[in-house]
Formats: structure tokens, sequence, C-alpha cells
């Protein structure tokens, strides 16, 4: 940090300890910095504040300043003298400033916790077995942290809907809701779809939609997410499985460009759900909704498992790799349709392969459809960028291949390799198909790989680690989640097999694939794979390839594209 | 360190060994004429104390509603993790849907259950008891995972407290004074 920058810092003291942080920050954050926890259920860093929850009390304390001169007060040993409000405050909307005094632990704020517990747990049902929030559930944390421990309310709970559909993916249980009211926030701060709303008073105070309406935009299980009890569950997960036993693996949706963090759940090799994890230079802590079904093609019906070549199934996965690199040799004319789904490492590969090879073109289908402003680019590829840098291709790609098509048609064009696309979605005819030796690789069956003299299978996004760069030139990696299927190897243990019958021997491993990476691309330089952080990288590319006519709009952190891709 | 035991000679009466002798036939006659301890198993079985564990078990209230929700919490402290538990959702038209979860199908691996007990003591609904079943038997290994038909019938129906379900539906039957 520079020096200038460290001049705008205010100092604050929580427990008597000196934190310095930026103007404007709320002492829960300024807390949070020296790793003081200040519970709190209504304040959430991405959402405005409005203090209604009253968990976050703490006392506080002012300088004191002599009235006539405003000159600061010290005491007997020459230090300056607090005046500590006789009233405990909330901590999220009190906004730092210069010589703050906080106490998160004193007695007040201690017994001002332990109420406001005590008023929560009056009316929750206590039905812990059964609700999808035991184990991430802030009430059952705060209520051992903070609380008595043992109830005194002998009159009856109230007793309220437990069964409320919201919409088509959100079902609310009105008991748990505690209305801190952050479901009503989002939905009027980031999707901008103002739904829903409390109704009643007091104890009778619930959650309702907006007569008429339904929560049903494409950012409502977001609202589950942010619930910090169990009273917004969502549909698809809802007593499917139990938060403490699923394994969260770091992964990026790759819905479309924008590349949104994601923590993807499983247990024992299946996925159960997929949350956002924050990343507030991309995705803050939101995702959609659509992102979250993803997870569901693993196991597709029409999953591609066995390879098979000319229909026949070859049992050792090996041996289909070898009788594909065989078709691949001896002075073929050869087209290869690579994928903007593919990972960094995979088109990388898959270059090599076409360089390798001799091949007459190399090409990616494009997938641009109308972005929503927020978190779903227009570009669906979550990869494009990926492409480019690898130099896989060098312009932006279309949505038919229609050069291809036209070599197919003129004899130009003896034999495709296609990665992940399905041909005859990007204007290659069945006919057309079938002039040519098709080679298939991808995970799920479709018109090519029916057509396919080679199918080799490959592996979804949750079975393997890898890397996607986003609308940002952003160099993100997502990990293994789950096993893939039986028999079915890595997409670069393929690669790098396809590579080697053609005489170019590269291992298999990705750190070994981002050693070769880190030389041979520029804006790889100094990068393993390792090495990526969490949250991702800003690639330092060419400018050449920031100024391509990208089809992105504005959406969350992202500002024009085309001319200098911009993050706000 | 060594110990060195002196030896007592033997007295002219222990010489004899009658005395020993005797002492031995006394027990051998009290034991002819005491009441018998053996039993007679298969035939005769055993009076196993209140608080023996046996089978794990899953047990209904009296009213036949099945008391495991699938809060899971015994399949996550099991330590053989002999239990598995598929959860599912109780239908909205059913007699027990406020309860809204019960397992869809429950397995307990009894060559892997080691009768620690721990699955009853965490269990927050009470539908989980060890009882006085304590020979299980078969001829394959599949034989051995009860499931949760087999785990009720073993289970039975065990007396209830508290009857919290019975008592949060009337709860809501009864709605509150608005």
């Amino acid at each position: 940090m520079s020096d200038e920058k460290k001049e705008e810092l205010v100092t604050v003291y929580v427990d008597d300890r000196e934190v310095q942080v930026p103007p404007g920050t709320n002492m829960i954050e300024a807390a949070a910095k020296i790793g003081v926890e200040v519970p709190h259920y209504c304040y959430h860093p991405k959402l405005s504040v409005v203090g209604n929850c009253r968990m976050c009390m703490v006392e506080m304390g002012m300088p004191q300043k002599d009235r006539g001169t405003g000159q600061p007060v010290l005491d007997d040993e020459g230090h300056q003298k607090t005046m500590w409000l006789p009233k405990p405050a909330i901590a999220c909307s009190t906004v730092a400033m210069p010589g703050l005094r906080i106490r998160t632990d004193s007695e007040l704020a201690r017994s001002c916790q332990k109420g406001v517990m005590e008023f929560l747990l009056v009316n929750h049902p206590l039905d812990c077995p059964i609700c999808d929030q035991a184990g991430e559930c802030r009430l059952q944390e705060f209520a051992t942290d903070y609380g008595r421990g043992y109830s005194r309310f002998v009159e009856e709970k109230n007793v309220k809907p437990k069964r409320t559909v919201l919409g088509p993916r959100v079902i609310l249980d009105d008991e748990r809701c505690i209305l801190c009211s952050r479901c009503i926030r989002f939905c009027q701060e980031v999707p901008e779809d103002d739904v829903l709303g409390f109704v009643d008073r007091g104890s009778y105070t619930t959650l309702t939609c907006y007569p008429g309406k339904r929560l049903e935009n494409n950012y409502s299980l977001n609202t589950v997410d942010i619930c910090p009890v169990g009273a917004l569950t969502s549909t698809d997960f809802r007593f499917q499985m139990r938060v403490w036993f699923l394994k969260e693996t770091h992964s990026i949706c790759t819905e479309s460009s924008v590349g949104a963090n994601t923590l993807v759940g499983s247990r024992e090799g299946t996925i159960h759900r997929i949350t956002p994890r924050r990343n507030d230079e991309v995705n803050d802590t939101w995702m959609a909704d659509s992102g979250r079904e993803l997870y569901k093609q693993v196991e597709a019906r029409n999953r591609l498992l066995r390879s098979t070549v000319d229909g026949a199934e070859t049992g050792d996965p090996e041996r289909a790799v070898e009788a594909t690199a065989d078709l691949l040799r001896g002075g073929k004319r050869i087209a290869f349709v690579g994928s903007g789904r593919c990972s960094v490492e995979e088109q990388f590969l898959f270059k090599k392969l076409a360089e390798q090879v001799g091949a007459q073109s190399t090409a990616l289908v494009s997938r641009v459809a109308e972005g929503d402003g927020l978190l779903i680019s227009a570009d669906r590829n979550p990869n494009v960028r990926g492409a480019l840098t690898t130099g896989l291709i060098d312009e932006l790609p279309r949505h038919e291949l229609t050069g291809l098509a036209a070599g197919i048609d003129k004899g130009e064009i003896d034999t495709v390799v296609a990665y992940n696309e399905d041909l005859t979605a990007a204007g290659i005819t069945e006919e057309q198909l079938d002039k040519v030796t098709v080679i298939y690789l991808g995970t799920h069956a479709n018109k090519t790989s029916d057509r396919a003299q080679v199918v080799l299978p490959t592996l979804t996004v949750f079975e393997k680690n890898g890397s996607f760069i986003n609308q940002q030139f952003r160099l993100q990696k997502f990990l293994q989640a789950v096993p893939g299927p039986a028999g079915v190897p890595d997409d670069l243990r393929t690669l790098a097999g396809l590579l080697a019958g053609n005489g170019l021997s590269i291992p298999p491993g990705i750190d070994e694939v981002w050693e070769e990476l880190s030389e041979s691309v520029d804006a790889f330089k100094g990068l393993l794979f390792m090495k990526i952080p969490a949250t991702g990288i800003l690639l330092d590319v060419p400018p050449g390839l920031r100024r391509l006519p990208y089809a992105e709009g504005k959406t969350l952190h992202y500002e024009s594209a085309g001319e200098g891709a911009v993050t706000v | 360190m060594a110990l060195l035991v002196q030896r007592k000679p033997l007295s002219w009466l222990e010489k004899t060994y009658l005395p020993q002798i005797l002492g031995g036939m006394r027990i051998t006659l009290k034991h002819l004429f005491a009441p018998k301890v053996t039993l007679q198993y298969p035939e005769e079985r055993p009076v196993l104390p209140e608080n023996y564990r046996g089978v794990p078990t899953l047990v209904k209230d009296p009213n036949g509603r099945e008391k495991c929700v699938s809060c899971q919490l015994c399949e996550f402290v099991c330590p053989p993790k002999a239990i598995r538990i598929w959860p599912g959702e109780i239908p909205e038209n059913a007699e027990t849907a406020h309860v809204e979860k019960a397992p869809d199908d429950f397995e307990i691996d009894m060559l892997r259950c080691i009768y620690c007990g721990l699955c009853q003591e965490v269990c927050p609904e009470e539908a989980i008891f060890l009882q006085d079943i304590f020979s299980v038997t078969g001829y394959s290994r599949d034989e051995f995972k009860f499931r949760k038909n087999k785990l009720y019938e073993l289970g039975g129906t065990l007396p209830d407290k508290h009857y919290k379900w019975d008592k949060k539906k009337e709860a809501a039957f009864r709605g509150n004074e608005h």
C-alpha cells in the first residue's frame, strides 16, 4: 500500500485493538479485519444496511472533546479520554470515524446479544433435525455462541405456514423466518425485481410475494443462499442431503463468459448443489439460477461413457485413441473444430494437435444470445478468450461454420475433428457429415457423435481440473469435484495420447501442460496452474486481443466490450 | 530384581493330601445341588439387562408414525459408517405431512455395526434404539444389510414420552388468535 493511500485511512479501535480502515467502512467489517466477529443477521456486505435484526449491538465510544474549545480532553496520564455512550449502538450502520471505539465483548454488548438471541428464538420452531439449513445456520451458530442455552419461554409458539411456494425454485418456511429482510433487499437491489415484502405486524409478520406475482426471476436462489436461517429453501436441494456431508470444491460457472465463481457441493461422487463463491471482481456473492442446474449434465442419459470406433465399443479407451491417431496421420486434409466450452489447457493441446497433423483450419462455434446485464453475458461460451489467447483461433468465432461447409462440399476436407461441439447445430448438414470422416470428442451424445467414426468420451467441468479466461481476461481455475465415469479418461490424457501418436510427446498432467503454456504463450508467462489464485488473475494480453468486437455488453463488474475490456 | 520365595515344608496332614481332596469334593457337591447357571441356548434365552445394547432398530410411536425424520445425524456419528440414509419428503396429502421429512430408505450394515449405541444417543427424535436382539445370522453379506422395512419390523413400537409432532399438529390446528 502506498503512503498516500495510508493517509486516507482512519484509525478505529475494536476491543482496544487498533484497526486502520478506509472511511465509510462499517464497524462489522472493521472488526472482521482483525478477526473479531460481530454477530449479525440482516447485514450483508453486498446489500444496503437496514439494521433491523439488532444482533450486532456493541458498546460505542467517541474521543471526548471540550465543548467550548474543541480541544481533546485528556485523562491524568495524558491519554485521550473516551466518552462511552450509555446505550448500545448497532455496528452495521456505525461508520468508522477517527478515534471511534467499540467493545464487542463488554458486559453490555454480551447482554444485548443474549437478549436478541432469546427474542429470536421465542417463535423459532427449533426443527433443526428436518431443516436444510442445519449445519450452516447462523441462528444455530449464534445460539451456541451467544445464546442462553435453555429456553425460558413457556407460552405457545406462533404457528405460521410451513410450505409456502414463493416461486418455481423457492419454498418458504415462515416459522423459521427471523425477519432480517435480506431477501427483500436482494430482490430490490440486485435483480431489481421487487416482489417480496412483509405483511402483518409484530410476531405475526410474514414474508410474502406481492399479490399476483411470484419470485421467479433468474436470481431467486440467491435469496436462499443469503437467508441466515432455513426459511427460504431451494426446491431442488430441499431434503436432499445434509450440508455437513458436502465436500465443497472451487469451480467456475460455465453458463457464460462472466465466469461466476462457484462452490460445487458433492458427496461420494454425486453432486448435490452449486452455490456462488464470493469474488468481488466478478460475481460478488451471486450467481444465476440457471447456472446452478448445470450439474445435472453429469448424470444425463445421453452422456457418452464408452469410446467407439466405427460404432463398436473398444473397451480400453487407449485403443480408440490409437485408432484416432492413425486416422489423423498421413497427409489427410483435416479441419479442427474446437469449443469455447473447453478449458485453456485443452484448447492449447488441441491447437498443438492441429499444428502437428497440419490441419487445414481450426474454428470455434460462437454461442451469442441476449445477456441479462447482470451475471449472464451475451457470450454463452465460457472460454472464447482462452482460445484466442492460446492461439487456437485468431478471430472471433461465428455461429455457423460456413467455411467448413464449403470446404466439405468442394472436397477440400476429408476429416473433421469436433471437440465438444455438435456440428449439425453449427450449420453443417448431416449429408455433409456423411461425406467426411468425423472424429468426435465430447461429453454427451448428439447428431455429430452419432455419425462419428470415432467417439472419444470426455469429462465435464465438474470432473477435471482446468481454467477458463472470462470476459475481463481473468484467468480462473476450476477443480475436480467428483471423479469421472469409469473408463472415461481425462481430456488432457486423450489429447496427449493423440499428440503422442503423431510424434509429439507431452506429459498429460495439468502441471506439465502449464509449464509448456507459460513458456509458449506470453500472456501466461511465469504462471503455473497451482499459482492461479482462488479468485483468478487478470491477464496481460496483447491490446489487439482486447480490441476485438466482442459480443458482451454491460454486466456486473464489466463495462464494455471491444475497445478495452474494462473492469468496474 | 529376583525375588526369592521360601518354600515351607509340608506338614504331616498336608502330606496326606486329604484336606485338599475333601475341600475340592465339597465344591463339587455344592454345585451338584445348587440351581443350574447353564442355559440350554437356543431353547432357553438369557434375561437381558434394561440397558443392553443389541441390534440397532427403528421404532414407531404408539400412533404408528415412523419417528425417523432422516436428519442423518446417526449416519454422521456412526464410527464404522454402518448407517446409510436416503432422505425423502413426506407428500403433502399424507396424514403426517406436517413432519415433512422421512427416510426414503434406511440401511444398517450389521457386519459393520459395532453396537456402540452412538446412533441412539445422538437421535433427536428418539427413533433408533439398540434393543435386545443379539444374535443376527445369515448366509450372505447382503442379508446383513438391514433395510428400512426390516429395521421397523425388528424395532416395533415403543412408548412415547413427548408426542412432539402431535402437539405441533394440534397447535397448527388451533392456530393463533390474530
